[in-house]
């Protein structure tokens, strides 16, 4: 028997380092996501001209050029395991809760990464409100937890369906509804400059939101995984 | 037997005082009478994909592959009294607020319901193992159902309701319909309930002779 | 003493019956060889016996002395060795020992690492990523793995396959290093091979 066995927290980091390290070498899910971001939001930002949009029709679209880029990455993550074979080694030597922790924080990290780039090339393409980038980030954080809590689930579901294709964005849309909503309004009082006082509700949305769907996440994962 | 013959007279009595009382909502006038339809299949709706959530959580449990048979067949049926719902509303919504469709929060919730059931059989297309369908689609099924709670409190806060509140109560929760109104709707409603799990008894039997054949085959 | 118990297991694919009624307990030292020929379901028996596919009847016990091992413990004492285990291919063979072993609950050092390497005749390529090797050298990675894990129970699909015939010396010498201290299962054609096991069970009849 190995000398000492170790924790949840050392088998979960292992896993996320790995995926990180794989990302690092290919690089194949962040191009991805970042160049579909990159390009949605140039023709965004070409068809509609840069400057007069109002404080909602910019919420919506942010939120669709960052829901639509995460649907071009996040299942990577999965889809990966299942298409190089080493699921199956993964699935044998892992325990179902350290491999979703590991994902989902491979995810959020890969979200960040985006919005980190993508964020400020939206207020200088848009000419979106810059004095309130400030206010802005809780709401961009809540969202990025809430996306990558929500939609890792789902990739792991839709990396053992036969056809993966648009399946991952069918499964999560209906599901990210409520969160896209919430975020749309939240950002739209930011941006019309209502500051985060009056976005309290929507932010306690945003957390509550995503502290449910992550903790359903977890107590569901095995059976996706597992079978 | 004899409760399907009694399911037949009163459909029969049902639809037919539908139409000969009065209407019973009076500034709407005759139209308002698709009300006797449109609430008890919105109501089998909600009822049939929680059904079918609930089989889901068996499936998980028990591994059983019937409890999957029985989450799909409940989840079809609440599809298509989602879809009847979703019409009937939308021709009442045409006349009472002018336009069919206006995002008022009950539509949207339709509509998102649809979306996950349709997502839920497009997964179910794509996975072709019996055991492996039946586990996904089941997670799908209850993973997105937490997800209606949110939307549910959520959508009233951005677009305010259309939807009546006091159709059926008011705020006292008292009745605010007539005696005859409140007599057709409930037995509608009763009645609408006993064809679902009828419905979903047929179904489910047929699903069950489907199983032994593939035994006899095998 | 580890124990591995089947009892009534079944499994078939729609029609197609592969196995049933099959009964056995091994203890710590026993060894079962499972032949027969090609599609005669070797393969889904180890599959099953590893958790990763659900029989259609039947259940499988894994347990030390009279208690049953929980997942994670079972995930930490099982070791597998086939050519169809994939391991990653653009992290290095260390990586790979060490991410695996971490995950499933266990703890090496380099130290460890180099002497496993080196008993495998992959002395000197740590470093590489796995992708530059030979099919015989991913296949002697894995006899490595199963020897940091110092597994209790060690299933062999195919153990020889891709090996040439230094590999496949090594690997027989290290089967017999590890047979003593764990249940072993062997899924093969080959003579040789299931002459290694104690007890043989035949599919496909």
């Amino acid at each position: 028997m190995p000398p000492r066995s170790t924790g949840l927290d050392s088998k979960a980091l292992a896993v996320y380092a790995k995926d990180m390290r794989l990302e690092l070498r290919s690089r194949y899910a962040l191009n991805a996501i970042l160049m579909f971001a990159i390009t949605t939001l140039a023709v965004v930002s070409f068809s509609l001209g840069q400057s007069g949009l109002s404080p909602k029709l910019l919420s919506a679209l942010f939120w669709i050029v960052i829901f639509f880029s995460a649907m071009s990455g996040l299942a990577h993550v999965f889809v990966r395991e299942e298409e190089t074979g080493t699921a199956l080694a993964l699935r044998l030597m892992a325990d179902p809760d350290p491999v979703y922790i590991g994902k989902l924080a491979f995810n959020f990290s890969l979200l960040t990464t985006m919005a980190v780039v993508v964020t400020p090339l939206f207020f200088i393409f848009t000419d979106a409100p810059a004095e309130h980038i400030i206010s802005f980030l809780p709401v961009l954080a809540l969202g990025v937890i809430g996306l990558s809590g929500a939609t890792t689930l789902v990739a792991a579901i839709i990396s053992r369906a036969s056809v993966k294709g648009a399946l991952f964005a069918v499964l999560s849309f209906p599901i990210l509804m409520p969160l896209l909503i919430a975020l749309v309004a939240a950002t739209e009082k930011v941006f019309g400059g209502s500051g985060l006082g009056e976005a309290l509700a929507e932010l306690q949305f945003l957390f509550a939101y995503a502290v449910v769907m992550i903790t359903a996440s977890l107590l569901l994962f095995k059976f996706v995984w597992q079978d | 037997m004899w409760w399907k013959i009694l399911l037949f007279v009163g459909m029969t009595a049902m639809i037919i005082a539908s139409y000969v009382t009065p209407a019973p909502q009076q500034q709407i006038g005759e139209s308002s009478r698709i009300f006797y339809h449109h609430i008890p299949q919105a109501w089998i709706c909600v009822l049939a994909f929680a059904t079918s959530m609930v089989y889901s959580i068996r499936y998980l449990r028990s591994r059983r592959i019937e409890f999957d048979d029985r989450a799909v067949e409940t989840a079809r049926l609440g599809f298509v009294f989602c879809l009847l719902a979703t019409v009937t509303g939308s021709i009442f919504a045409r006349i009472a607020w002018g336009s069919f469709w206006n995002w008022d929060p009950r539509e949207t919730s339709v509509f998102v319901l649809l979306l996950i059931y349709g997502a839920y059989f497009a997964l179910r297309g794509a996975v072709q193992e019996p055991d492996r369908r039946a586990a996904l689609s089941g997670v799908y099924s209850i993973f997105a159902f937490v997800t209606v709670p949110f939307l549910i409190f959520v959508l009233p806060r951005i677009v305010p309701s259309l939807h009546p509140d006091d159709s059926i109560v008011d705020s006292s929760m008292e009745f605010t319909m007539g005696p005859s109104v409140r007599v057709i709707f409930f037995a509608s409603l009763a009645l609408y309930t006993v064809l679902y799990f009828w419905m979903l008894n047929l179904s489910g039997r047929i699903g069950r002779l489907v199983r032994v054949r593939e035994d006899l085959e095998s | 003493m580890f124990r591995l118990m089947a009892k009534d297991l079944a499994k078939r694919f729609g029609a197609r019956k592969l196995f049933s009624a099959l009964n056995f307990e091994l203890t710590t030292g026993d060894s079962l060889a499972v032949i027969g020929p090609n599609g005669s379901g070797k393969s889904t028996l180890i599959m099953t016996l590893l958790g990763l596919q659900r029989p259609t009847k039947g259940s499988i016990t894994f347990a030390e002395g009279d208690t049953e091992l929980d997942d994670a413990t079972r995930r930490r004492l099982v070791s597998f060795v086939s050519p169809y285990l994939n391991l990653y291919d653009q992290l290095t063979a260390e990586e790979n020992l060490k991410f695996f072993i971490t995950v499933s609950g266990g703890h090496v050092t380099g130290k460890q690492i180099n002497k496993v390497l080196q008993q495998v005749g992959l002395e000197g390529r740590g470093v590489d990523p796995v992708a530059e090797f030979s099919s015989g050298m991913k296949q002697r990675l894995k006899y490595a793995l199963a020897l940091l894990s110092n597994p209790a129970y060690l299933f062999l699909d195919e153990p020889t396959s891709n090996l040439d015939r230094e590999g496949k010396k090594i690997a027989v010498q290290l089967v017999e290093q590890l047979r003593a201290e764990s249940i072993l299962i062997i899924a093969t054609n080959e003579e040789e091979e299931y002459q290694l096991a104690t007890a043989q069970y035949r599919l496909g009849q």
